[in-house]
């Protein structure tokens, strides 16, 4: 990497949009799993593999997975959130590896929420 | 979303006229995420356009705050309509105007098509826990991968240093710190600004800036999630001080016990390094910085300013007089800086979006007096007797019954709420009848607890006061560093009075003695570790005396939890005589036959409530 200069910063954002927002980027459908300490004693990195498992599985190639940090919720570990393009994210929380797979098949590819995992849908109000 | 709507309108526009006389509020998003997807560039574009059909004296153009739906930003909702515009980018804006404002035709193609199904899934900002959290330290939790840079840059991050090193002298940084009225997050509360412009005016060619990550309260987690979530948005806060004050070289005094968050704090000073943010001629402004990480070993003590420069040093973790100012004889007896993580990652943002915008936030007036009032938000991590235990980040100001009852969900399985403690082991703890209280600084302060690292320990009902008491002066009397004699041998004498107390084998007039005792401790200890540490008796003995007079006088413990003071019964009414209790009694305890009310024997009891857990029928009682 290169040492910045103050307008690389501006170029690194039009960069991500691509490849981390869904609208400017090639995704349709973007997958976090949170992995924070209480995540990932909670089996996030379970839930990860199996979200990795299921990606492969599908063949698809418009699905960004990442990881980020605590959601806050602490206490519905593991938690992960679902964003098909165009649409509200969703949080889904106590998660397990079964919860995963149905969630994959049902919202990551057919885009219909799973009701009874779900906590909620939309961002949350930052600043 | 409403509740921002409703607030806007009303309110005085820049022009000064009243916005209820504007025919059409276009709403427009200002928070983070829509700013950086050029919401001011579509607010121009607006304006100008509007001039353009002579729409200026019909239509307002307000900035709100963020909705929420960061996703499909830059974001704009037409009232009274109610139509909400996403992605919007400021080529869309001459139809849009021309169209919708001028001609009354919404345009379509650029509106929020809600997902045709009903939805059992209610949004974000309808649940409680989220709806009254603000999230300014905690922007980009959950938001952006950690340890990618490049997302961190995405949401305006390292945007705060390029503005302080090209338009921004050292001392108009520390000002804006001062008037922006941000205070210590590790729990002093002392003022950032002023901490930052002592630091600044002590003598001395080099100087440090240090950030306390030694976050040792049971229960309080909120520096390891910022670390663990948001690495750069602390090192961007450190070297905007470093600039500030003078300095070119930081520590990071981290606790052992937080390894994923070390591993992602490495990582994020390894890419910084590489993209010349931290390092050489940063920006190419001639300004030099970078960090190294310290180790901590795990005390207590050493999350106390002098102590951790000590340990730093290689020296035992004690603090010294704080006569002496560590922004004059600091590390190695230079001129230092030490904030903790939350602090610095609140910089960045006051210094992007200022100080206007920060002090509307919270309580108080720090407009003269950075003591003034508390500015900004806080994160508590909320644990305990309470449904949704996490971390939650709230205005200054907010009462405690909003947080345990709003954000928490109260209390689970239906038990009554006793009290909460806040501020970490040498906090105190506050009863029922203060829920309203708004929370910040002073207040807490004022009813004899403190804000602390920001733990915040729900209790129910079954929770005994005295005991709590005690459990926190064990931790404490372990935790002193034995320096100085009121913390070292008085908290050893709380303690055994104390677990006397839990006990029953108090004399009479112990509460006096204890009361005095602490009173000394609290005056006398040379650190704040001993200064605050009678916090959690001398508030339980002002608020829940009762108890402790129950347990001295009547040798009783009215929430049935000093084992010493209890017996176990077995309702013979209610005993059904299933015999599940005497099975799994470890002591073999239970006598009883088949479809008989079975008993105790209390010789062998050892009261560890197994038969409790397990009666079907509730008839295991405590007295």
């Amino acid at each position: 990497m290169p040492k910045l200069k103050i307008e690389d910063l501006d170029k690194i954002v039009d960069q991500q949009k691509k490849t981390t927002s869904l609208r400017d980027g090639a995704g349709r459908v973007k997958i976090t799993v949170h992995m924070g300490t209480c995540g990932i004693s909670a089996g996030a990195r379970k839930i990860m593999a199996e979200v990795m498992r299921c990606v492969e599985e599908s063949g698809a190639s418009d699905i960004i997975v990442t990881t980020s940090g605590c959601a806050g919720l602490c206490s519905r570990e593991p938690m992960m959130t679902v964003e098909v393009i165009e649409q509200a994210p969703v949080k889904y929380v106590d998660l397990d590896k079964k919860k995963v797979k149905e969630i994959f098949d049902e919202h990551v590819m057919k885009g219909s929420i799973v009701e009874d995992y779900a906590l909620a849908r939309g961002g949350e109000q930052t600043l | 979303m409403s509740a921002t709507l409703n607030k806007n309108v009303g309110e005085k526009s820049p022009v000064g006229k009243e916005l209820s006389s504007y025919r059409m509020h276009l709403m427009l998003c200002a928070g983070t995420d829509c700013v950086s997807g050029g919401s001011y560039q579509i607010k121009d574009a607006l304006e100008r356009e509007l001039a353009k059909h002579e729409l200026t004296d019909e239509v307002a153009v307000v900035m709100t705050g963020c909705y929420g739906f960061c996703p499909h930003g830059p974001i704009m909702v037409v009232q009274p309509d109610g139509i909400f515009y996403q992605h919007l980018s400021e080529k869309d804006i001459p139809h849009l105007v021309e169209e919708h404002m001028l001609k009354g035709r919404p345009v379509e193609k650029l509106m929020y098509t809600p997902p045709a199904e009903k939805f059992a899934v209610p949004k974000i900002s309808e649940i409680g826990f989220f709806k009254k959290q603000r999230l300014l330290a905690l922007r980009n939790r959950g938001l952006i991968d950690p340890e990618v840079i490049e997302e961190y840059i995405a949401r305006d991050g390292y945007k705060a240093l390029a503005k302080v090193l090209t338009e921004m002298k050292p001392e108009e940084v520390v000002q804006v710190m001062v008037a922006s009225g941000l205070r210590g997050r590790g729990g002093g509360g002392f003022p950032t600004g002023i901490k930052w412009k002592n630091c600044r005016e002590a003598p001395g060619e080099l100087k440090y800036v240090v950030c306390n990550a030694d976050e040792g309260d049971p229960g309080a987690y909120m520096d390891r999630t910022i670390i663990e979530g948001d690495p750069h948005s602390m090192l961007e806060g450190m070297a905007i001080a470093a600039y500030a004050i003078g300095s070119s070289k930081g520590y990071i005094y981290i606790r052992h016990e937080y390894p994923l968050a070390l591993e992602r704090l490495k990582k994020a000073i390894a890419d910084a390094r590489e993209y010349g943010l931290l390092g050489k001629n940063i920006f190419d402004r001639g300004f030099d910085f970078d960090v190294i990480i310290h180790q901590g070993a795990g005390a207590f003590v050493c999350g106390e300013s002098t102590a951790l420069m000590a340990s730093m040093e290689g020296r035992p973790g004690e603090p010294r007089a704080k006569y002496i100012h560590t922004v004059e004889h600091g590390l190695w007896d230079r001129p230092t800086n030490l904030n903790n993580v939350e602090t610095y990652a609140n910089v960045p943002l006051i210094i992007l979006r200022g100080v206007k915008w920060f002090t509307s936030i919270g309580t108080g007036d720090v407009t003269d007096n950075p003591w003034g009032g508390s500015k900004g938000t806080k994160v508590f991590s909320l644990v305990g007797k309470v449904q949704n235990t996490g971390l939650v980040e709230v205005p200054m100001g907010i009462s405690l019954r909003e947080i345990i009852f709003d954000i928490g969900g109260g209390i689970p399985n239906g038990k009554k709420f006793k009290a909460v403690q806040t501020g970490g082991p040498s906090g105190g703890v506050i009863p029922e009848d203060l829920l309203d209280l708004p929370v910040d600084f002073d207040q807490l302060t004022k009813v004899g607890s403190m804000m602390g690292s920001g733990g915040m320990i729900v209790m129910d009902e079954d929770d005994c006061m005295v005991d709590i008491a005690r459990y926190f002066i064990d931790f404490l009397v372990g935790e002193s560093c034995g320096k100085c004699v009121p913390c070292r041998e008085g908290l050893t004498q709380i303690s055994r009075m104390l677990n006397d107390i839990c006990s029953g084998q108090a004399q009479k007039g112990v509460l006096k003695l204890l009361e005095r005792t602490c009173n000394t401790v609290a005056s006398c200890s040379l650190c704040a570790l001993g200064g605050s540490a009678p916090n959690p008796v001398l508030s339980t003995l002002r608020y829940f005396r009762d108890e402790y007079d129950a347990h001295v006088k009547h040798k009783k413990c009215p929430a049935g939890l000093c084992k010493d003071l209890i017996t176990y019964y077995i309702d013979a009414k209610k005993c059904n005589g299933c015999m599940l209790c005497a099975r799994e009694c470890p002591q073999n305890a239970i006598e009883g036959e088949k479809k008989k009310p079975h008993k105790i024997n209390t010789d062998l009891c050892i009261k560890c409530g197994i038969c409790r857990d397990v009666c079907n029928q509730d008839a295991v009682f405590v007295r």
